[in-house]
């Protein structure tokens, strides 16, 4: 099927990338499989640069290592429909899970991860005398506010372990970025 | 210009990679399962920001060599990182003592170079710098449950920071950073961080029931190549497959 689809991308080149936004959103992350990579807010752009398409990812974390796993199967996917597909890396704005979706930030919920409760990262400052209250972060299980952090790194970069003190379940929260 | 740039953006390179490292040790021996989960996550996050800004040392350098190699096949006295993240991890209070006052520098240091001229070290910094106040929280947290904690962790603590308060000076010190690329606006000046760094450490170890140590003799070398003992070994073990297999890859 290869054929046709570069005759049509190279006749009308544009016409195509709302296709391109849309088989990238078939594309989940790999730690969290049921948000795709749309739903986690790191596809900056889709570009072309002559016959090939250029996608403009931003990292989320500086070390995670889903980073290569996911620019390595926006590679594939595309190919796959017959681009030539060149993936590149964008570190400034800097990501922040403002950019996640909200339909994605439900799905994270019934997954039971739950979901930013807050704006971006406070980084203004980190004297304990003026910090801000914590957030209030809901139950994925039972949807009780009365959680609290056990520690603010879990089980991936992006995420801080909580328990709910009503169902004592604990659950993953995705930290605010 | 170039060659000072380069050698700034190794020393912010081994820094994040040497302590990465040094935290590294810990996985699957840490004393709590969150322990343990959170020193690798801050391991994670310093070893990625270490490939950041040793990329772009590569590429400053203009020589061809990439992270890998500048990680894997340099020697200990190029290395440009200072001295207290070399620092045996010890027990746990001083692993986290060596994180608090790190993580501390790290902070005010990063909210200086989100401002650089150069727009990629503004860019890496900023990056980095949104997950360093998470490290910059947490550190302090654990300080002040140590220090206001038993009477024994509390011993330990106070220890933990009277033994590495003497690393503490060259974190500030104007020599360690091309005067020229200050006044570009490129670096930021070590000697403006200390301030800041020590109102915050004073605030903390206050809060924690800890005494501020006297200001004494300050090591320093780091900067130029000059390491303690410890960093020898901590390259033997990260360097040993590049070592023994060179060239060797995924």
């Amino acid at each position: 099927m290869q054929a046709p689809v570069r005759t049509h991308r190279l006749a009308h080149p544009h016409a195509i990338t709302d296709k391109v936004w849309q088989w990238l959103d078939d594309i989940p992350d790999p730690e969290i499989p049921v948000i795709s990579v749309i739903d986690l807010g790191i596809i900056r752009a889709v570009d072309w640069a002559g016959a090939t398409c250029i996608v403009t990812v931003t990292p989320t974390y500086s070390g995670c290592p889903a980073m290569p796993q996911i620019s390595e199967q926006i590679h594939d996917a595309l190919a796959a429909h017959g681009l030539d597909v060149e993936v590149r890396t964008q570190l400034a704005p800097a990501w922040t899970t403002d950019w996640m979706t909200e339909r994605g930030k439900a799905r994270l919920a019934g997954y039971g991860i739950a979901p930013p409760a807050q704006k971006v990262i406070d980084i203004s400052g980190i004297t304990r005398r003026r910090a801000a209250p914590a957030p209030e972060v809901a139950c994925p299980h039972c949807g009780s506010l009365h959680t609290r952090v056990a520690s603010q790194f879990g089980s991936t970069a992006c995420k801080a372990l909580y328990r709910c003190d009503d169902c004592h379940e604990p659950f993953d929260y995705f930290k605010a970025h | 210009m170039q060659d000072s740039k380069f050698d700034y953006l190794l020393r912010l390179g081994d820094a994040s990679l040497v302590l990465g490292q040094r935290l590294s040790e810990w996985c699957g021996k840490g004393p709590a399962l969150e322990e343990d989960i959170a020193l690798t996550n801050v391991a994670l996050d310093l070893i990625g920001q270490a490939r950041m800004w040793l990329s772009y040392a590569g590429e400053a350098e203009g020589k061809g060599r990439t992270e890998d190699q500048l990680a894997y096949l340099r020697d200990a006295h190029q290395f440009r990182n200072p001295l207290l993240v070399e620092q045996p991890n010890g027990s746990y209070a001083d692993t986290l003592a060596r994180q608090f006052l790190f993580d501390t520098w790290h902070y005010y240091l990063l909210c200086e170079l989100q401002g650089s001229s150069d727009a990629r070290i503004g860019a890496i910094a900023l990056k980095s710098l949104k997950e360093v106040t998470y490290h910059a929280r947490r550190s302090a947290d654990l300080v002040v449950r140590l220090g206001d904690g038993t009477a024994e962790s509390h011993r330990r603590m106070q220890q933990a920071i009277d033994d590495l308060w003497q690393y503490t000076g060259e974190l500030f010190d104007a020599a360690t950073v091309d005067p020229a690329l200050v006044a570009s606006g490129v670096a930021c000046d070590p000697v403006s961080l200390r301030e800041p760094w020590l109102r915050h450490v004073t605030e903390v170890l206050e809060e924690a029931t800890l005494a501020v140590p006297a200001d004494g003799w300050m090591q320093r070398g780091g900067h130029e190549g000059r390491h303690t003992e410890h960093l020898g070994f901590l390259l033997a073990e990260m360097q040993f497959l590049q070592r023994a297999y060179p060239g060797a890859s995924w």
